[in-house]
């Protein structure tokens, strides 16, 4: 179901340095969370876009894998990591458009739909790419900044990074600016919480939750893209992306669909998957398998630690004090009122 | 009538439609391809009972999964019942000190049941009292039970010598399910689905469970009016549901494969999900689809050799019949609005 074969650390130098986390250097394991966690953050917040306007596009492990392959095959036969990129995002916008019109147009189930296209996509992913397994081709190489020279060491090694990283973290203050400031982002959140009063406050919801979804599953494509263009080069099967829409899905309610949490929360798994790695020398009895899956429940598993921790809260409204307060503000998580439900427009 | 027919058409046509373009697209000669799916699955007797092997499993995975979709959840953790089934009758399998071949099988399938079971029950309760919907529930303990299985296959049941992919040791000949000569479908799996396909006709159209299960799925509120509590059917359909699976995977181990290897389930829980959906969530349809997704799976297992195309065409055929049957039930509902 899933194997990571290729670590996830590799590409960065390795020397011994002042501060260790088991056998790996701090600014290596801070390098590599960062870079790990890259498109799973775009990917998860192009799934709490869509979700903000009331639609989950279910299909996230399937799209991952289509418009990584998608995007390793244009980049190959164009030569070319923009086109590449693009096309990977075209990729998942297209998966977006059959989920958006088959739940907002033809109001069938979103959970019937979304869950047969993942596997038909993950299926048309290994059928159509094929070919082209562990084939080389382009990849996106770290890139300095410009005064990388006059930095500490310690942080050259963090900052050397794709620029992927910065279009990652770009994206995140740009999402919290949209959905906190401006005038699109309410009107996507009003369709979301109640699209009957979007409505009748003369907003279109239905074309609105096509766009949006349209947008969110474009940056779907580009997170899929940044694994087999940058985070795991290469296509093949199993690619090593198996699993993350699913872990994606799992962000956006940890991250109570705030794109800080949401990051966080990718950070989170990040950190789990590299820690594991490291883990393994520690533990040579244990199968390595073990170590890569383990992330996986754990971080589905942290629901219920958010379900317990939140139950007060939840029951008493946010005016308690001490510890559950803190609880609360901490791993409370509300969704988007109409959230899966379809909206019959007159 | 008339429409039905019209909607099948088009249904059938868009499915022919899109699998035609994917081929052009991967350059793979269309009717070659479909000829060679058909020659592979159900051309000889020998391949047909092939084509039953997969049948079986994915007749009980569907029974199972008919209870938990009556009750409105999407038991998506059948993948992780189906592989806790297998190491349940694995371990009775393994077991040192009994003969009696048909003592330890029987053993063996009790143990599948209680290990698919218990993995339904844990879903259901992270459900009921974890808050965490059946779905992610469901997917983490896939992937625990994913774990656990290469854990026992590298671990504590790896073959001696060498620990790999391909398994644990193949079982002794006697603990092997019987099948008729030449045949490769047992004669207890084709029993126990047609059984199961019986049972979950008779529990869920002819008994009060079914009605009640049907009740909480359509509105669990009410259903609490009537003294019907939500949450013990919740844990009963997807503890019904898990059986099923374990036995699923019982199967896998005792007449398929003889051994526990990692991918034990074949993915046979998520395509059960699918035809189910494609069934329309009635029992009636699903021997026959599953007999026809069986097709499909076998006959493309040939591909990669015969016309150096990806085996999982199977796959992109099956989802797409499912989307289409999706997008014709929405026109049909479109149509009937306007």
């Amino acid at each position: 179901m899933l194997r990571i074969e290729r670590p996830v650390c590799s590409g960065y130098a390795t020397e011994a340095q002042t501060i260790m986390i088991g056998d790996i250097p701090l600014s290596v394991l801070v390098a590599s969370v960062l870079a790990a966690s890259v498109p799973l953050i775009i990917i998860a917040l192009g799934e709490m876009i869509t979700e903000k306007s009331g639609v989950i596009n279910l299909s996230l492990d399937g799209a991952v894998l289509f418009s990584a392959m998608v995007a390793f095959v244009v980049a190959k036969e164009s030569d070319s990591l923009i086109v590449g990129f693009l096309a990977g995002g075209c990729a998942g916008m297209v998966t977006g458009l059959i989920v958006g019109y088959f739940s907002i147009y033809l109001h069938l189930s979103q959970v019937a739909v979304g869950f047969a296209l993942s596997l038909l996509c993950r299926d048309l992913a290994y059928f159509l790419g094929n070919p082209y397994s562990r084939v080389q081709g382009p990849t996106l190489i770290s890139s300095k900044l410009p005064f990388h020279d006059m930095l500490p060491d310690f942080l050259q090694k963090i900052t050397t990074q794709p620029l992927t990283v910065p279009f990652a973290l770009g994206l995140i203050v740009l999402l919290v600016w949209f959905f906190k400031s401006s005038r699109a982002g309410l009107q996507v959140r009003s369709v979301g919480e109640n699209p009957a009063a979007a409505f009748a406050r003369g907003l279109n919801p239905n074309r609105i939750q096509m766009l949006t979804v349209l947008a969110g599953s474009f940056l779907v494509g580009i997170g899929g893209a940044a694994y087999s263009l940058s985070l795991k080069p290469g296509w093949g099967r199993p690619q090593g992306a198996e699993g993350i829409g699913w872990i994606a899905l799992a962000l956006v309610i940890f991250g109570s669909w705030q794109p800080s949490r949401v990051a966080l929360g990718a950070l989170l798994f990040a950190f789990l998957q590299v820690s594991g790695i490291g883990l393994q020398s520690l533990f040579p009895t244990i199968p390595s398998q073990v170590f890569q899956t383990a992330p996986f429940p754990l971080m589905i598993f942290t629901l219920i630690i958010m379900h317990y921790s939140t139950s007060k809260t939840r029951k008493h409204g946010e005016k308690d004090s001490g510890l559950h307060k803190w609880l609360g503000i901490l791993f409370m998580s509300r969704a988007p009122k109409s959230l899966g439900k379809s909206y019959r427009q007159e | 009538m008339k429409q039905l027919i019209q909607d099948i058409f088009v249904a059938v046509s868009l499915v022919f439609g899109f699998t035609s373009l994917v081929l052009l697209i991967a350059d793979a000669p269309v009717l070659d391809a479909f000829k060679n799916i058909w020659l592979g699955s159900f051309a000889s007797t020998m391949k047909f009972s092939q084509v039953l092997t997969v049948w079986v499993p994915l007749v009980l995975c569907s029974c199972g999964l008919l209870f938990t979709f009556r009750a409105n959840l999407w038991n998506i953790g059948i993948e992780g019942q189906i592989i806790m089934g297998a190491i349940g009758g694995m371990a009775v399998l393994r077991m040192p000190g009994l003969e009696n071949p048909a003592l330890i099988l029987s053993l063996s399938f009790v143990a599948a049941i209680l290990g698919g079971g218990a993995w339904g029950l844990l879903a259901g309760l992270l459900k009921t009292r974890g808050g965490v919907h059946e779905i992610f529930g469901g997917l983490g303990l896939n992937f625990v039970a994913q774990g656990f299985i290469l854990w026992l296959i590298f671990g504590p049941w790896k073959r001696p010598g060498i620990a790999s992919m391909s398994g644990t040791e193949l079982l002794p000949l006697k603990l092997w399910l019987s099948s008729p000569p030449g045949w490769r479908v047992a004669y207890a799996g084709l029993a126990i689905a047609i059984t199961a396909l019986i049972l979950t006709w008779l529990f869920l159209y002819k008994s009060k469970l079914g009605l009640k299960l049907k009740a909480i799925g359509k509105n669990p509120r009410a259903a609490v009016l009537y003294d019907i509590s939500p949450e013990g059917y919740y844990l009963l359909s997807i503890i019904i549901g898990g059986a099923f699976a374990g036995m699923a995977g019982f199967m896998q181990i005792t007449a398929v494969y003889h051994r526990l290897i990692p991918a034990i389930s074949s993915g046979y829980g998520y395509l059960a999900l699918l035809l189910v959906m494609l069934a329309g969530y009635r029992i009636v349809p699903i021997p026959f689809l599953a007999l026809f997704f069986a097709g499909l799976n076998v006959g493309s297992i040939q591909l990669p050799i015969v016309l150096q195309v990806d085996s999982t065409l199977s796959g992109v055929i099956q989802g797409c019949c499912v989307l289409s049957a999706l997008f014709v039930l929405g026109m049909r509902q479109r149509r009937k609005q306007s």
